[in-house]
């Protein structure tokens, strides 16, 4: 067993040493130079150009060799420095990006969770009977199939625009502070919604046909048949396939947490929801590479943790995981 | 009578119409008689056995009747089959190896299993421990995920669980065919010894391997495409058989009896007909070596000695040679 974790948490070493390295070599290989472009909105003269270009360059630590860039980069990571943005020069990254968590948490995970819970529980009813499974199941196929962004584009169109009973812009109302107020709280609530509802329908129907289609075939499997020769009753083979089938279905909601940090990248456009997702699209607008390379990094620790989380729970569910360990050992 | 099948008919539905995969089945099988069932792949062996304990779509009732210790056995009506299902008929299936729910251990799925059949767990245990003992499966099995089991011991633990309530009939398909041959040997002398103890009153043996059934069957029922070809005792079916088709399958046998080499139906030229549209008359006929123009109309399967049934037209009326 303990060798098991020992060669998993070996691999997940690995790959985030690479992940972060790949993370790393892609903003200083991209083509353009960001400094360039900070000074380049400035609107400086050129003998000035050249000194806050060659200031800036020591700021962010790049007029060292590459391989001491690298070095350093790992430094500052151990010691939770992301690096300096550009767009928001002079905030450091990890603040930026601190600042988008909560907006990302706060929207995706009740997201993820309920439409989970829901689209689970919908799939499941679905599989019992012809009548629901003709109604529900094409219902879900149109859902996954919508584009989060034209469902939030119509979501913000229909209430925002036609009906006006909900904002569609921002996290909150941009005449307030954040304050820990009512009000505030109102706004934010209010702004919730939309965002909201819009990823929870598109992910309801993924779930719901997931499992649906997992029950389905875990009714087919040969030991449903068998139970059904020993007039097990309905309810006994039901329960058994319902608990087979969720176990991919844990996966797919582990690997959904785990990019929760990465935002939904549209929907936030949509909506101009200030999470992580936002920030990607203004990080590459506006060249800041650093705020970028921090967002990833988020991402890769997000993803990493979550498939850590799911070799951990297979291993508790799964019985057959649990003896492929023992033949290692 | 333990088990008297009439006139049994039973489809599968597809897109292409109705596959005949069994058609006018009449057979008994006697308390305590071991009835060994024979024939190539595909000729509706396991269509019979599911279609006696778990008739469902893509399968289809067409006509005939069941009667399992002279009561009629519903086998269209899958709800009132339930009553019967495990207490009085039970199947150790075809696919032995993969009938154990993943992820329940063995003992908590059989707890769950007689809970929902309204058994009483505390007095079945005992006797299921006592069964393990007597298959040679420890008692720790009831604490392990069935992945942790051999292949045979899986087979073992689904024998000793579908002939728990001790079921007037019990049938095994093609229960010895993944293993090795000592293990086969086990098996089937295990099925033996189940008859011998009454945990079952009697037993359709499923199988390819003849000179298995040679060893335990009391009496063999040879098919062939989707109808019963001969029935006899043993003796009579291994040593006189009379329908040219049960001739050529011991022919082909190496030594029976004494050899126990892994025999399989083959060697007799040509193959049987699809059961989509299968040809009128003996459907053996365009294999048969023995061929006479009567045998354009389906031959009736017919008692020709005591207990000895043949579908062939040079059996039935005149009297052949042997
Ligand atoms: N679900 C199904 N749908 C359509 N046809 C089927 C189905 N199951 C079986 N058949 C057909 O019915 C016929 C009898 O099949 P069956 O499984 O009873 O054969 P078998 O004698 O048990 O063969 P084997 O020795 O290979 O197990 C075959 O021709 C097969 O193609
Ligand atoms: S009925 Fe005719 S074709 Fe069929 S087995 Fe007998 S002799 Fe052969
Ligand atoms: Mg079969």
């Amino acid at each position: 067993m303990s060798k098991y974790f020992r060669r998993k948490l070996f691999i997940y070493v690995l790959t985030f040493f690479l992940a972060v390295t790949i993370d790393w070599l892609i903003p200083r290989f991209m083509p353009g130079n960001p400094i360039q472009v900070l000074i380049a909105r400035a609107n400086l003269k050129a003998e000035s150009a050249k000194v806050v270009y060659s200031y800036y360059m020591r700021a962010f630590g790049l007029d060292v060799p590459i391989w001491n860039q690298y070095a350093n980069f790992w430094n500052a990571l151990f010691h939770g420095d992301f690096g300096t943005s550009l767009w928001l020069f002079p905030q450091p990254v990890i603040k930026i990006i601190l600042r988008a968590v909560p907006y990302d948490i706060l929207l995706l995970l009740p997201a993820i969770l309920l439409s989970w819970f829901a689209g689970n529980k919908f799939g499941a009813f679905a599989a019992r009977s012809k009548w629901l499974d003709n109604t529900v199941s094409p219902l879900g196929y149109v859902l996954t199939a919508t584009p989060y962004m034209w469902l939030g584009m119509l979501l913000a169109w229909t209430f925002g625009i036609v009906l006006r009973v909900l904002p569609f812009s921002g996290a909150y109302s941009y005449a307030l502070m954040p304050t820990l107020s009512w009000i505030f709280i109102w706004s934010l609530l209010e702004h919730w919604i939309l965002p909201f509802v819009s990823l929870f329908m598109v992910m309801f129907g993924g779930w719901a046909i997931g499992m649906r289609n997992m029950i389905i075939y875990e009714l087919e499997a040969d030991y449903s048949h068998y139970l059904e020769t020993l007039g097990a009753p309905r309810r006994l083979i039901r329960r058994y396939a319902f608990r087979n089938a969720l176990l991919p279905q844990i996966t797919g909601l582990a690997l959904q947490l785990g990019v929760i940090v990465a935002g939904a990248l549209v929907t936030e456009i949509v909506f101009s929801y200030p999470g992580i997702g936002y920030l990607i699209l203004q990080a590459i607008q506006n060249h800041d590479y650093f705020l970028l390379q921090g967002c990833f990094l988020f991402v890769i620790i997000g993803v990493l943790l979550a498939n850590l989380a799911i070799d951990v729970t297979y291993v508790l569910v799964d019985p057959r995981t649990r003896t492929g360990m023992q033949g290692e050992r | 009578m333990s088990l008297q099948v009439d006139d049994l008919t039973l489809y599968y539905q597809t897109l292409h119409g109705d596959v005949k995969a069994l058609e006018g089945a009449t057979f008994s099988v006697a308390d305590g008689e071991i009835m060994g069932l024979a024939g190539e792949s595909g000729c509706g062996k396991s269509t019979l056995a599911n279609g006696l304990i778990l008739l469902k779509p893509p399968m289809r009732f067409v006509h005939g009747s069941v009667r399992l210790d002279d009561e009629e056995l519903p086998v269209w009506d899958t709800d009132r089959m339930d009553a019967f299902r495990f207490r009085r008929i039970s199947i150790v299936p075809q696919y032995a190896m993969n009938a154990l729910n993943p992820t329940r251990k063995i003992g908590k799925m059989t707890v769950e299993l007689l809970r929902s059949r309204k058994v009483d767990v505390r007095s079945t245990l005992p006797e299921l421990e006592r069964r393990l003992d007597l298959v040679g499966l420890s008692h720790e099995v009831l604490g392990m995920y069935p992945i942790e089991l051999s292949g045979g011991m899986k087979q073992r633990m689904v024998m000793v669980l579908s002939t728990l309530l001790d079921p007037s009939l019990l049938m095994a398909d093609e229960i010895t065919s993944a293993l090795d041959v000592s293990t086969q040997k086990a098996v089937a002398r295990m099925l033996v010894e189940f008859r011998d103890r009454r945990f079952v009153k009697s037993l359709m043996v499923i199988t390819h391997d003849l000179s298995i059934l040679n060893q335990i069957a009391d009496s063999i029922l040879i098919m062939y495409a989707g109808r019963l070809a001969e029935k006899g005792s043993t003796d009579r079916i291994i040593n006189a058989p009379r329908h040219p088709y049960t001739r050529l399958l011991i022919a082909s046998l190496p030594k029976v009896g004494v050899r126990h080499r892994q025999t399989r139906l083959t060697g007799i030229p040509g193959s049987p007909p699809f059961l989509l549209h299968p040809p009128v008359g003996c459907r053996f006929r365009e294999r048969c070596p023995a061929a006479l123009p009567e045998c354009g109309e389906e031959p009736p399967f017919v008692e020709i000695e005591k207990g000895h049934y043949v579908a062939c037209w040079r059996e039935s009326g005149t009297d052949a040679e042997a």
